[in-house]
């Protein structure tokens, strides 16, 4: 229990608050040291500088917003507004150090041709780091984080399967004027043990175990007027880069996913599907969207991601 | 009831003194503001980079400290010298009591330089106290002014000199005062000047005793073997108390027949206490140990022609009559601590490799199939050339039979001095047909061409469809 009585005070002896607990136990009284008191009084100080630099009190349906201090370029004008962090980052990537250095680069590495960049590990180094940003930006959406696609929907572009070409040219050609890739459809012409007979030949192509006799007569559809594959595949199903079709022969499956198959009955039914069903597909062009350099540096960086040509 | 709404700092004006303690503290002080104002001019040879001994180059990464180049990734070396400092800190304080705070601690230096000019411009500590007691005039004016004034100057001077560690110095001065100097470099300067002289100048004591957390955990540090700065109650006071040297109290002997101890009361070791307290109450909070305090009482001590040590570097065992022990499960401990790490961080600045390889795997997509039936994994391998010379790098794998490296059309990987860069290579691979693991071990290794530097070796792995 805390008792009120306030002991008798010598002169000199700290005041105390009068209470007493448990017969001795006293609460001091003393004031505040002067430094605490100026280093509030410097607390209120800096706020209301604070307040006259920078956005701070809610006003309405408005807001204080303190000085214009931000000053960025817009539409070619010269632009100052008060702080805030949009304004921030529009000054500091068009001039903050890091982003008017990497704006050299770029240009630097946009003069290159592609046998310099290509040789060079200080522009592969900027390509690789660069790169990766624009190609997540105007490539990952389809041709996923890394470029390792979606079976059936876009293609991996870290194998070294290159439906139109794995050279620097012709991945330039594929980004600055799109690709429009076209397989007709078999309902027509082959009926479905045909269909089944041709996938057994492709599937064979690709060392799995198949029967021979299905393999021979889809051997002789796939070469033959009836199917008239080789005219895109190719005679020995190599491919043809020209028209955008894929080898055939490397066990590599971007449209049909056949190592997601159980057993070979299940792999023969999905080639001879996508042999019935046939496929359109189209890869936007980005000569509109992107600069030359945007398209250079993106080119060499897909050249690397699976070793082109 | 009135009360004040807050307290005014009571005025501490030190005595100066003379003696063996205030000599070591001048050594010390002579020697800290001597390193610390010209360790910046000292100029160094490199074969490239600054020619300054000491420089903190921050917008380049580096910490430059004579032939030792310290980067960015070496930063775990700083953890290893705060634990050492921490460590030592409690070592020493184990020892013997706050002697950083006395002797080392900035506060105590510069709040010694201070008191200095304070007492060549305004005087003893009588001519301070009248003249803080006296009106204002022309007088304490122009001595209160010139005291201030050179704080101020010697608070810019210490501000400036530690901007000075982070640039080249004789540069760095010039374009200071023709205004040409980076913002940072101004603003810095500015802060340390006004801290410097609040904190040296105004609050003195009062860091100590407010601001500083030292103080307040002192006491567990602290043992019964520690040595404190310690006034001898028993021999001071006898049994009757201390005693002025009255009449029948001037001898020795006189005094101890009386009853009386061999403190002559006379407030010196009171008056030259910095931090304003009296060491005959026992061991204080706002103790820091400077020891001018022992220094006092020596003085007085001879001229009485008495035996030194009434106030004396002692523990609390040995004021008791009993021993100082120092070793101890607490000193030991911390003594092989601090040497363990110590052993570790030069070691670690001795063997610190030349060239720096770090292989950071791909991982989206971990790994690819190719056309041949191979399996293709991914690498960046960041590298760091440390020396001063050009290296002419070759990358290799190791450890993996079969493992074919790829780094595209890139032949020539030649790093200049202290450059950096990142290289892309991909690992091609021919799974043994059924039932390889799904990871194996591989090594990067990085030959320097005509042998400059050491191999590395770099361990990772190759990713398999599982």
């Amino acid at each position: 229990m805390s008792t009120n009585e306030n002991p008798s005070k010598k002169p000199g002896e700290v005041e105390t608050t009068g209470h007493v607990w448990d017969a001795n136990l006293q609460e001091y009284n003393n004031p505040l040291p002067r430094w605490w008191l100026w280093g509030f009084y410097a607390t209120v100080v800096f706020a209301v500088v604070y307040w006259i630099l920078y956005p701070a009190w809610p006003v309405g349906d408005t807001f204080t917003k303190g000085l214009n201090t931000v000053t960025f370029m817009e539409d070619g004008e010269e632009r100052t507004m008060h702080w805030n962090t949009r304004a921030l980052l529009t000054h500091d990537m068009q001039s903050g150090k890091h982003a008017v250095r990497q704006r050299e680069m770029l240009e630097r590495v946009g003069e290159m041709d592609y046998d310099t960049i290509l040789a060079d590990v200080d522009a592969m180094s900027f390509v690789n780091a660069y790169a990766k940003g624009s190609f997540g930006t105007w490539c990952a959406a389809c041709h996923q984080t890394g470029g390792a696609g979606v079976i059936g929907l876009y293609p991996n572009l870290r194998n070294d399967q290159w439906k139109w070409g794995g050279t620097v040219a012709e991945i330039e050609e594929t980004l600055v004027n799109g690709r429009l890739g076209y397989m007709p459809g078999y309902r027509e012409t082959l009926n479905s043990e045909q269909l089944e007979q041709v996938a057994s030949y492709v599937l064979s192509l690709n060392n799995y175990d198949m029967d021979g006799d299905p393999v021979a007569a889809g051997a002789e559809i796939f070469t033959g007027h009836l199917g008239g594959c080789f005219q895109c595949h190719g005679m020995d199903a190599q491919g043809l880069t020209s028209q955008g079709a894929p080898n055939l022969s490397n066990n590599l499956w971007a449209l049909v996913d056949v190592p997601g198959a159980a057993d070979d009955e299940e792999r023969v039914a999905r080639v001879a599907e996508f042999v019935r069903d046939g496929i359109q597909r189209e890869m936007p062009a980005f000569a509109d969207r992107l600069s030359p350099t945007e398209i250079r540096v993106l080119t060499a960086y897909v050249h690397s991601l699976g070793g082109g040509q | 009831m009135s009360q004040p709404l807050y307290q005014a700092r009571i005025p501490i004006h030190p005595r100066s003194v003379e003696g063996r303690f205030r000599n070591l503290k001048y050594g010390i002080l002579f020697l800290a503001y001597a390193v610390f104002f010209l360790l910046p001019w000292l100029r160094w040879e490199r074969e490239t980079g600054p020619s300054q001994a000491v420089l903190f180059d921050i917008p380049h990464r580096r910490f430059y400290l004579f032939d030792l180049i310290v980067y960015p990734q070496d930063i775990f070396w700083l953890a290893g010298l705060l634990m050492i400092a921490a460590l030592l800190l409690f070592f020493v304080t184990g020892l013997a009591g706050r002697v950083f705070c006395g002797y080392f601690c900035f506060q105590t230096l510069w709040t010694d330089v201070y008191m200095f000019l304070e007492r060549r411009i305004q005087g003893e500590r009588p001519a301070r106290i009248r003249l803080s007691n006296q009106p204002w005039n022309a007088e304490k004016i122009l001595k209160l002014g010139a005291t201030h004034a050179s704080w101020l100057l010697v608070a810019f001077a210490t501000g400036l000199g530690f901007v000075l560690y982070w640039a080249d110095a004789p540069t760095m001065v010039r374009e200071f005062f023709t205004g040409q100097a980076a913002h940072a470099a101004y603003v810095t300067t500015g802060l340390l000047t006004l801290t410097t002289y609040t904190f040296a100048g105004l609050a003195r004591e009062q860091v100590c005793t407010y601001m500083c957390p030292y103080a307040r955990f002192q006491s567990v540090m602290f043992d019964r073997d520690t040595l404190i700065v310690s006034y001898d109650r028993a021999r001071g006071e006898g049994m009757a108390g201390r005693a002025k040297p009255a009449r029948d109290l001037r001898s020795r002997d006189e005094r101890q027949q009386a009853g009386v101890g061999d403190c002559i009361d006379c407030g010196y070791c009171v008056q030259v206490c910095p931090t304003g307290i009296d060491i005959r109450n026992g061991l204080q909070i706002e103790c820091i140990h400077c020891a001018l305090c022992i220094d006092a009482c020596d003085a007085i001590m001879d001229k009485q022609g008495w035996p030194r040590g009434l106030i004396r570097y002692t523990s609390e065992n040995a004021l008791e009559g009993g021993k100082t022990r120092f070793l101890k499960l607490k000193t030991v401990g911390y003594g092989t601590a601090i040497l363990i790490i110590g052993t570790l961080l030069v070691l670690s600045v001795l063997h610190r490799p030349e060239l720096d390889a770090n292989v950071s795997q791909v991982r989206q997509p971990l790994f690819v199939q190719m056309a041949d039936g191979s399996t293709q994994n991914s690498y960046e391998i960041a590298l760091n050339n440390k020396t001063q010379r050009r290296l002419d790098l070759e990358i290799r794998v190791v450890g993996l039979e079969g493992a074919d490296l790829d780094l595209g059309r890139v032949e020539e990987i030649v790093l200049e001095p202290t450059q950096r860069t990142t290289v892309l290579a991909r690992v091609r691979y021919h799974p043994e047909p059924g039932g390889s693991p799904s990871r194996l071990p591989l090594e990067f290794e990085i030959v320097e061409r005509e042998g400059l530097v050491e191999p590395v070796r770099v361990g990772s792995q190759l990713s398999l469809r599982p």
